[in-house]
């Protein structure tokens, strides 16, 4: 059934445990949460920029605001939520280190997906070509990309470690989809894969704020 | 909270309106501020069936100049319902399919109890002697008005503005009747801008030598200059500088040149004194006065120690919440700050941001992006609630 959803999507979807309450930030027209909804007993609710996105969902039922990761966070209560999802949406962010920061703190498990960078055909494109890579996944020209901070898994992987993130597990996803074979080796990876998802958690360390 | 104990029954009582509204009498109101009312009455229209599970109900809240003709026209101004686009047989909110219900508010001049009404002895009319109302004491007489309905749970509490505030008020003291809650351009509490704003119409009504301390209804006069005044500076708050512009410029009105003078030498001048002239034929001025002051005093905040989302804890009604990019008067901020509380407690909540220029009064234009939300919000909460 997981065939309705967008591929990356549905890799996701395999790593929620059924009847959580979880958020889906950058939830687009709100497939995910609605097969999660559906099929898993999923109590979901959304972020999405786009007024379009947001009344999309709606329209569905959902419980969708309409907001950006960098500003409408904050608002959120500390592991108000079991699971946060931020899909192919952090490099489209202004601090995506802030950001990653919230969504441990919001739920007790966040699932990351993000680009790779550091794969093979874009780098031999930045070597060969001396331009701005582009590739299906990443389809923009430099000037009018959204995706302002782009990075490379292994990038990804140091920002966790910096900050003190857990990677529960971490599934590299090949061009055509499918989870990796590499992902023991986060160089092979890197090298390899043209996405990443990660699943994070962070024990709560300080103060618990509402 | 539980609704008002008072004793309902129907009553036959002319207010001048004929019969083109209904009415419920409610034998007393306790008040917000610690005195009660007796004997009020509530004007009211409804369109469309209550369905035999009585599911079906949505109470359209009106806003500070509103009245119960949300989808009929008004027997004064003979214009279509002020909600007539959206409200009918086969629109957004068919009335083939839900029962709704409008009720002028309490301290209105519509046929509701106001202070231009009679006192229950039958002798003086209550002008500044009516006692001061609230928000709450709305909405509380609004219960009344649902119980003599037979209704337990509303399908829907939708409304702008004021109306948006009585949304608020519902799903805070009496969210297991609300099945879905929609607040438009509206705000928690009245900010000291709006307040402001009301004072300058207060003023202007006061100032009026014609409006007698209150007691023009005795003297035979009416403070129609006070009320357009009030009604002219209210009317800027609702629109936005760009449309303004794009509506008027600084074009001259009928004229090629200048007067040199201070008639109404602007089509915009032109248009506000129109404006203020046309409200004061349909509008009570001490009217004015109660429902602006209860407009100020509403702050869901106040009510729980400073902690909004205090009011929503463990509420079960939906809620979809929308604001417009030029509404100065009721900004995004005051939305966001609503939809923060609901979060905060992990309420079904939905917010959209309309894209519109044309200020506050947004609402009750014809925006498409704005029926989109609405008709997606109340059709899919309509098929989660069984509504055929």
């Amino acid at each position: 059934m997981t065939d309705l959803l967008r591929q990356d999507l549905a890799l996701i979807a395999d790593l929620i445990p059924p009847g959580v309450r979880l958020l889906d930030i950058g939830c687009g027209d709100g497939a995910l949460l609605e097969y999660l909804g559906r099929h898993k007993n999923v109590d979901g609710r959304g972020i999405e920029l786009s007024q379009k996105g947001v009344n999309a969902c709606v329209a569905r039922g959902l419980a969708v605001v309409q907001g950006d990761a960098d500003r409408d966070l904050q608002s959120y209560p500390t592991h108000g939520f079991d699971v946060v999802v931020l899909s192919q949406t952090l490099q489209a962010t202004r601090h995506p280190d802030r950001v990653v920061a919230e969504l441990v703190r919001i739920g007790k498990v966040a699932i990351v997906s993000l680009p790779n960078f550091g794969r093979l055909s874009i780098r031999m494109q930045i070597l060969f070509g001396g331009k701005m890579p582009r590739t299906n996944s990443l389809s923009y020209e430099w000037y009018d990309t959204p995706n302002i901070h782009l990075c490379t898994l292994a990038d990804f992987y140091n920002l966790l470690q910096a900050q003190n993130i857990k990677v529960e597990s971490f599934i590299p996803v090949s061009t055509a989809g499918r989870p990796g074979l590499w992902r023991q080796k986060m160089g092979l990876a890197n090298l390899l894969a043209d996405q990443g998802i990660f699943r994070l958690s962070r024990q709560p360390t300080g103060t618990i704020e509402v | 909270m539980n609704s008002p104990k008072t004793k309902i029954s129907s009553s036959p009582a002319d207010f001048g309106l004929g019969n083109v509204t209904q009415r419920v009498e409610i034998h007393n109101l306790p008040l917000q501020s610690g005195k009660s009312l007796d004997r009020i009455t509530l004007a009211y229209s409804t369109v469309g069936q209550l369905n035999r599970e009585k599911s079906n109900g949505i109470l359209i809240c009106h806003a500070l100049t509103g009245d119960q003709f949300v989808a009929s026209p008004h027997p004064i101004t003979q214009k279509p319902g002020w909600w007539d686009q959206i409200i009918g047989p086969g629109k957004l909110i068919d009335t083939n399919r839900f029962f709704v219900i409008c009720s002028n508010v309490l301290g209105g001049c519509m046929g509701s109890t106001g202070p231009a009404s009679v006192k229950p002895d039958g002798g003086e009319v209550y002008g500044l002697s009516f006692p001061m109302i609230t928000i709450g004491d709305m909405v509380k007489a609004q219960v009344g008005l649902i119980d003599h309905l037979g209704i337990d749970q509303l399908f829907a509490v939708i409304g702008g503005s004021m109306g948006g505030m009585q949304v608020l008020e519902w799903a805070a003291h009496y969210s297991e009747r609300v099945f879905a809650a929609v607040p438009i351009a509206t705000a928690a509490r009245h900010s000291a801008q709006n307040i402001a704003f009301h004072e300058v119409g207060r003023q202007a009504i006061m100032a009026d030598p014609d409006w007698r301390e209150g007691n023009y209804q005795k003297f035979g006069k009416v403070p129609h200059r006070g009320l357009a005044v009030a009604r002219m500076a209210a009317h800027i708050t609702y629109l936005s500088e760009p449309t303004l512009h794009q509506k008027f410029g600084r074009r001259l009105q009928e004229r090629d040149r200048p007067s040199f003078g201070f008639e109404a030498d602007f089509q915009v001048e032109s248009y506000l004194r129109h404006q203020g002239s046309s409200f004061v034929e349909r509008f009570d001025a001490n009217s004015y006065l109660f429902v602006t002051r209860a407009m100020d005093y509403f702050d869901l905040y106040a009510e729980r120690g400073g902690i909004l989302s205090e009011n929503f804890r463990d509420i079960k009604t939906r809620f979809c919440v929308t604001s417009f990019t030029s509404d100065w008067l009721f900004p995004t901020s005051e939305s966001r700050a609503i939809v923060q509380a609901l979060n905060a407690v992990a309420a079904n909540v939905s917010f959209v941001e309309i894209e519109s220029p044309y200020g506050h009064d947004s609402f009750l234009l014809d925006l498409p992006e704005f029926h989109q939300t609405l008709s997606g919000f109340i059709e899919a909460s309509a098929r989660i609630r069984g509504i055929a």
